[in-house]
Parts: structure tokens; C-alpha cells; sequence
């Protein structure tokens, strides 16, 4: 008898520690890459706003639910828009945005080989 | 030759640079979601506001062609402001209006309708909220307005007069 209570309570415990870190985790990282939209200089993983604070429990029933990261950003984007993203997606309305940092080092880069060439 | 376009070059460049700049600080950075929106409306399950008989999202949206959905709570301050255009709404037969009440508690909740009168044909709770971001909602109070089982219109924000003729002249 006091074997299987043994038994019990090491199983409970083992469960307890199974306590999803990986998906506490991802959580976190989901919440930090998105934008707490009442209060916008903040990410919904530092804000406590009433918004947040109901973001983080759906997030977390959906990782439960067993929805990719992926799957739960196309979520929000649909109901919120792009704007809850803090990093934004490669489209057709942030190809400058995305494209402009490697063409000043391309061009920069440029100007510097032909500096050095024309220098030797 | 060479040395005359290299400084109008980059004049020209740093011209165009402060056009966007200035421009870019005269648009707000207040992020305002689109308020037309042609979207079903979201299924739920969620339990009555008056016991805990569990109310589900395709039996509400059923009988009408309009439902004016509401995101309320007794907490929150701005919603005193707007619910004497609920009131007046509620007047409308051919609309009904649908009571989310968010992260309130029975006994406040209940006295704010008490106090103020109740629009609601029919009140929900959203005891966490999560049902209002299945809506796409920010906060309270927040509306919107449902044709055919498509939300057509979304109210950020108390609605005032203005927003009450819009919807009386839409639902006409």
C-alpha cells in the first residue's frame, strides 16, 4: 500500500514537472514578438493591459490545441492585421523596407572595392 | 564633370530622405484597425450572463438580418457614456442587440443594467476575454454590427449619436 502511494506521488510529481517548458517557451517568444495593441510602445508579453492579458491565454490554449507558431501568427494577422507583428513579414509592402539595408551595403561595398583598386 | 554630379547627387538624395521624414511625422502612429470588415462572424461557446446555461454563437445568430454585438462591462467607464444610444437602438425591432459582458463580475454587472436599463436581447460573459480576441476586439466597449452572419462594421470605442444613425440608416 505504501508502495503505490509512493508510486502516486512521484508520478504526480514527474507530471508536474512535465509542465510543458518547451511550450511556456514558445509562448514567451510569441508574446514578445507581438505588439500590445492598447498599449503600443509595449509587447504583449511585458504589457498587463486587459488585451494582453486575454492574448496570452488564447495563445497558450492554442499551443495546447497543438497549432505551429506559424499557424498562430496567421491567426492574429487575420484578425488583427500585420500591425500586431513586431517583425513584418517579407510582402509586397515591405520589400523596401527589407531590401533597402542590403542595398546600401551592396553600394557601400562597391564604393569601397573601387576605392581600394583604384588606389593600388 | 564628374565632381558636379556627385554633390547634386547627394543633395538630391538627402532632398528626397527629408520629404519622407517630414512627411512620415505628420501621419499618426496610432495604429487604427480597418472599421469595414467583411468577415463571418467568429463560433463561440460561452455561458449566459444570467445562469450558467451555455449559450452557443449559431444559435444567436439566427432569427434577424441585423445583430448589433456589444462588448461591455460595469467596470468600465466609457460604456456609461454610450449606453443611452444602446437604449435608444434597443427601440429597433429589426435589430437585436447582443451583450458580451467582459471580465465583470454577476452582482456589478447587474446593477449597472439595474441603474442604467438593460439593452441586451440577449447577454453573454466572457469571463477572460478570449472570446472578444476570436472577435478581432481590443477592449471595451467595443461593437459590432452583424448582416446575414458577416460582421459588416466594427465601433471602436463608445458609440455616440452619429455612430446611432449610421447604423439606423444602414439597418432601414
Amino acid at each position: 500500500m505504501k508502495f503505490i502511494h509512493i508510486f502516486l506521488i512521484v508520478a504526480i510529481i514527474l507530471n508536474f514537472n512535465f509542465l510543458k517548458a518547451d511550450e511556456i517557451k514558445t509562448e514567451n517568444k510569441i508574446t514578445k514578438n507581438l505588439r500590445c495593441l492598447i498599449c503600443q510602445g509595449q509587447s504583449v508579453y511585458d504589457s498587463d493591459s486587459e488585451f494582453a492579458i486575454s492574448l496570452k491565454i488564447v495563445i497558450k490554449n492554442k499551443i495546447q490545441q497543438g497549432l505551429s507558431e506559424e499557424q498562430i501568427y496567421s491567426f492574429l494577422k487575420m484578425k488583427y492585421g500585420e500591425w500586431i507583428l513586431y517583425d513584418p513579414v517579407f510582402s509586397r509592402n515591405t520589400y523596401f523596407l527589407w531590401l533597402l539595408p542590403i542595398l546600401i551595403f551592396l553600394a557601400g561595398g562597391a564604393i569601397i572595392i573601387k576605392r581600394f583598386y583604384k588606389k593600388k | 564633370m564628374k565632381s558636379k554630379f556627385i554633390p547634386l547627387i547627394l543633395i538630391l538624395i538627402f532632398l528626397i530622405t527629408f520629404v519622407i521624414f517630414f512627411k512620415g511625422l505628420k501621419n499618426s502612429n496610432i495604429y487604427a484597425p480597418d472599421t469595414n470588415l467583411k468577415k463571418e462572424v467568429p463560433s463561440f461557446e460561452l455561458k449566459s450572463f444570467e445562469n450558467d446555461s451555455i449559450v452557443i454563437s449559431e444559435k444567436i445568430f439566427k432569427d434577424k438580418d441585423y445583430y448589433f454585438m456589444n462588448i461591455w462591462a460595469s467596470w468600465c467607464i466609457p460604456c456609461k457614456e454610450e449606453h443611452k444610444f444602446l437604449m435608444e437602438l434597443k427601440k429597433d425591432d429589426r435589430i437585436e442587440l447582443i451583450g458580451f459582458n467582459y471580465k465583470d463580475n454577476f452582482t456589478n454587472a447587474s446593477s449597472f443594467l439595474k441603474d442604467l436599463g438593460n439593452p441586451y436581447d440577449i447577454i453573454v460573459s466572457d469571463k477572460d476575454g478570449t472570446t472578444s480576441i476570436e472577435w478581432g476586439a481590443y477592449g471595451v466597449p467595443e461593437s459590432f454590427l452583424v448582416y446575414q452572419n458577416k460582421i459588416i462594421k466594427r465601433f471602436i470605442g463608445p458609440i455616440n449619436n452619429e455612430d446611432l444613425l449610421e447604423i439606423q440608416k444602414i439597418i432601414k
